[in-house]
């Protein structure tokens, strides 16, 4: 994720990090979500999705959905598939056809959802290390009752695999913390920073 | 000799059209069962040894129904009928379930005259009062009439699913998932309950076939029965589809001059792996 302008550690945001610091009222959310470099003959970038479930396995918080948009070049007509089905696949669906591959996401909260969601989906990315921020009762990041939770991030792959990483952890956080996870495949490491 | 062989397999492949053969198995193949709004499905349709093997025949489209998840009916697309299957698309363009169904009912008479067996109607005839009246003997030796009301279905969800299209009619046999017919993973239990004319089957032979006979060395059906509320569990131990089907015969046929029944439901469903 390349740094916003407004977040370059300017002496004002340092002297406003230093005000803060003491008050934080604002819990901190950190993940990083490592794509691994793949070394495919036809490399597609994944579909990653980022949620927070609760202990029952419902859906505290979608956090992020990367998927393929809708494509410049896709011709008008192909946007309104004739009954006979004469439309290319997937050039009408700017990318929605394949987010089912992230089956557990799609399970537990992707299918219910519209695309694009704001605040939320965005455009895939390249491998890498993303880092995600998100504060306390700032959406997408809900107040959370105190209690246990899992980060799950899921990742799908055209013409690769599927893989799943979870990360438990206690709401709120009695100091900061960093949890990791180790992806094998279509994820490499997966870190969370909680901060109380 | 050729024009013989030729004739006898013409007499073989007549003889063996579909509603025929209980020794072969009706199936459907959906190409995916969990989509997103819009996307398309295509299905395959045959009766063959085991199900998904394309051996045998393909599955006629005159009674298919498929069901949107509002309840309405949607044509399919594409129908073709070939040798060894038949196939279609269906475009998923409503949120939620969709039941794809060949549902067969009719009535059929076997009798015996002079030793020889009888039956009516011929076969892709339908069953009618008249022909019935004039083709079978008032006073016919060991005359059965059965009743037979088979649905063949499978399913697909597009988005959330929902159970509008499932709604059981409370006719025959049917199955009611107890958890989204789509929802089926490796290393959960899915549940679910057989009811014959709306109320619980129990005690019904449920026989469930794992796709991908062809590439084992048996065909390790397990066999289970519904306990005394029509239910059954199954705890997944592979992904794919499979094929599990059930069958009840009693005496409750509805259109005379039937007596006897025979009502059987099987289901295609996908199980994922989590």
């Amino acid at each position: 994720m390349r740094p916003s302008p407004l977040l370059k550690r300017t002496p004002l945001s340092l002297a406003l990090c230093t005000l803060f610091a003491g008050t934080a009222q604002a819990a901190d959310f950190k993940i990083g979500i490592e794509l691994p470099r793949l070394d495919v003959a036809e490399y597609h970038r994944p579909y990653v999705a980022a949620w927070i479930e609760r202990e029952d396995r419902t859906v505290a918080a979608n956090l992020a959905v990367w998927y393929q948009l809708k494509r410049a070049n896709a011709p008008a007509a192909a946007q309104m598939p004739a009954a006979g089905g004469a439309a290319p696949a997937g050039a009408a669906e700017g990318g929605t056809k394949w987010l089912p591959d992230m089956r557990q996401w799609w399970r537990r909260t992707g299918r219910e959802m519209t695309m694009p969601a704001d605040g939320i989906s965005s455009a895939t990315r390249a491998a890498g290390v993303h880092e995600l921020n998100f504060s306390s009762g700032k959406a997408p990041f809900p107040d959370l009752a105190p209690g246990q939770y899992k980060l799950m991030v899921e990742a799908a792959r055209e013409e690769g695999g599927r893989e799943l990483l979870e990360i438990p952890f206690t709401w709120p956080a009695a100091k900061a913390a960093q949890l990791k996870a180790q992806g094998s495949r279509e994820l490499g490491a997966l870190s969370l920073d909680i901060k109380p | 000799m050729k024009i013989t062989m030729k004739k006898l397999a013409l007499a073989l492949a007549v003889a063996a059209l579909p509603f025929a053969a209980s020794a072969h198995k009706g199936w459907l193949e959906p190409s995916k069962t969990v989509l997103s709004v819009g996307q398309w499905i295509t299905v395959d349709a045959a009766t063959s040894t085991d199900p998904f093997l394309k051996d045998h025949n393909a599955m006629r489209l005159d009674n298919l129904v498929i069901t949107a998840p509002d309840g309405s009916k949607v044509q399919p697309e594409n129908a073709s009928t070939g040798k060894l299957r038949s196939s279609f698309d269906v475009q998923l363009n409503q949120a939620g379930t969709y039941k794809v169904a060949i549902v067969n009912s009719g009535v059929s008479a076997r009798w015996e005259e002079k030793g020889q067996r009888k039956s009516y109607p011929p076969r892709g005839q339908a069953f009618t009062a008249e022909g019935f009246a004039k083709e079978v003997p008032a006073n016919a030796e060991k005359l059965a009439v059965t009743e037979s009301l088979t649905q063949l279905v499978t399913f697909a969800t597009a988005g959330k699913p929902n159970d509008t299209a499932l709604k059981p009619t409370g006719v025959g046999l049917e199955l009611v998932p107890l958890q989204s017919i789509t929802d089926l993973y490796v290393g959960e239990e899915a549940k679910f309950q057989f009811l014959l004319d709306g109320k619980p089957a129990a005690d019904v032979e449920v026989e469930i076939i794992a796709d991908g006979v062809r590439y084992r060395s048996s065909v390790d059906a397990l066999e289970l029965k519904t306990d005394k509320d029509g239910k059954f569990a199954i705890d997944w131990k592979t992904p794919g589809l499979y094929w599990m089907s059930a069958s009840v015969s009693d005496e409750k046929a509805t259109t005379a001059p039937a007596k006897q029944r025979r009502t059987a439901y099987t289901a295609v469903v996908e199980v994922l792996s989590p």
